[in-house]
């Protein structure tokens, strides 16, 4: 069972590994929600706006992601693009969380867009606003407040994906935890760290977010 | 870049993907619809019971598992459980005990919130014909509840079905297992991938399909 004090002696050598692992878990999830974001923007814009090869193009594209797990396009990635081009194993997993997080953020988007009343556009439309204004002043600013709550969703859903990656060999929270529990068999009292941490990274993004959410509400 | 396709090596060994595909089909509807629903339906009543420990206790389970990762969860259960309490599972049952668990806390979510849905005088109807509470419970609050909870249900069990493959990490032999397996042999990446893939992607789609016909079949009129 929990054993303390030999926690703290095997918890001293491996602080550093850990606290990689934890900077590790961060920083590709960061970046995958980041380029996720971006290309999930470019995915809702073509599905409402773009012409029909193009919405039918990505309109594939979206439900073929959505429909397979992120292990798998995790997998295929590595495998797939490392036997195209030499990819490291973080970068492989990045391109894979990336296309993970556009589709989520691509449908979200979407759904906040065209949920948006007509005589938002009619009325941009009338007071002589081009297309690029009515976007950027009138319908971003009430479709991004309407999909922020699953956008956080999204972003917690990608940390908790981010320990997948362990797998193909990035180093990072869950890895480091299991090389750690490789070397001194304390599975239960690092698994418990390991947990810990997960546990503060989601259950903060999720608090964050609802802040958030309360403060940049729509005044009804 | 000379990649010459060859489905060959994949449509030998189709029949270990669709044995995978149905393996992981089994367990996503016993620990999901069967175990997980159960977890779900007490935790939801748990939830918006009058009992406060009874709350906490179910808030709290529905926090920390919504906030762990599957793949934390099912490492836990399947290298510390032996390890360090001497029980001795197989790792398919220590799958379909963390998706259980797993998905015991999303559904208590959609059931809470079907609950919180429906209007008050339902229970209220109930009581006043003469029903006990938990006879109200059982045969009027929770059959109108379940038709409410349907569309939420099937998206929950669709993306808990997809949750199965990570069960690969751990050796269970589904479908992306499988693939991996096939992959390593026969170096055939595009195809083994594209073909798990397409079969994730079609039995999603078939599950969603079937889901909608019993929704429709279900739904309460109006």
């Amino acid at each position: 069972m929990l054993d303390f004090t030999r926690f703290f002696v095997e918890i001293y050598p491996a602080r550093w590994a850990i606290l990689e692992g934890v900077g590790m878990t961060l920083v590709i999830s960061f970046l995958s929600i980041v380029l996720g974001t971006i290309l999930g923007i470019g995915v809702a814009l073509s599905l409402v706006y773009g012409g029909r090869v193009q919405r039918f193009a990505v309109r594939a594209f979206l439900e073929y992601v959505r429909g397979t797990p992120v292990f798998v396009l995790i997998l295929a990635c590595y495998y797939l693009l490392s036997q195209l081009v030499q990819l490291t194993p973080f970068q492989a997993g990045l391109i894979a969380l990336t296309v993970f997080c556009s589709s989520h953020v691509g449908e979200n988007l979407r759904g906040a867009l065209l949920a948006l009343p007509r005589g938002q556009t009619e009325a941009a439309k009338a007071i002589g606003l081009t297309f690029r204004q009515t976007f950027v002043y009138v319908l971003a600013p009430q479709a991004l407040r309407q999909a922020l709550p699953a956008w956080i969703n999204t972003a917690s859903e990608l940390v908790k994906a981010s320990t997948l990656l362990s797998v193909i060999g990035v180093v990072e929270l869950m890895l480091t935890t299991r090389q750690i529990i490789a070397r001194n068999f304390m599975s239960l009292e690092f698994y418990c760290l390991a947990g810990i941490i997960y546990f503060l990274i989601s259950f903060s993004i999720e608090r964050l977010g609802r802040r958030v959410e309360r403060r940049i509400a729509l005044p009804s | 870049m000379g990649y010459q396709l060859n489905f060959a090596p994949v449509w030998r060994d189709f029949d270990l993907l669709l044995s995978g595909l149905a393996l992981g089909l089994v367990m996503a509807i016993f620990s999901v619809l069967v175990v997980g629903n159960l977890i779900g339906l007490a935790a939801a009543f748990a939830m918006t019971s009058r009992s406060t420990a009874l709350r906490r206790i179910a808030s709290a389970y529905v926090t920390i598992i919504r906030n762990l990762p599957i793949f934390f969860l099912m490492l836990v259960t399947f290298f510390v459980l032996p390890q360090q309490f001497g029980i001795r599972i197989d790792k398919v049952q220590a799958f379909v005990g963390t998706l259980s668990i797993y998905a015991g806390a999303y559904l208590t979510e959609v059931y809470r919130g079907a609950l919180l849905a429906l209007p008050k005088g339902l229970r209220e109807a109930g009581l006043a014909i003469g029903l006990t509470e938990g006879q109200t419970r059982l045969w009027v609050i929770l059959p109108v509840m379940l038709r409410n909870a349907l569309p939420a249900l099937s998206n929950n069990f669709i993306s808990l079905f997809k949750d199965t493959s990570v069960a690969a990490a751990i050796a269970v032999p589904e479908l992306t297992f499988y693939a991996r397996q096939i992959n390593n042999n026969t170096f055939r990446v595009i195809e083994v991938w594209s073909v798990c893939s397409l079969m994730y992607v079609a039995v999603c789609y078939l599950i969603a399909a079937g889901l909608r016909v019993v929704e429709r079949r279900l739904a309460i009129p109006r």
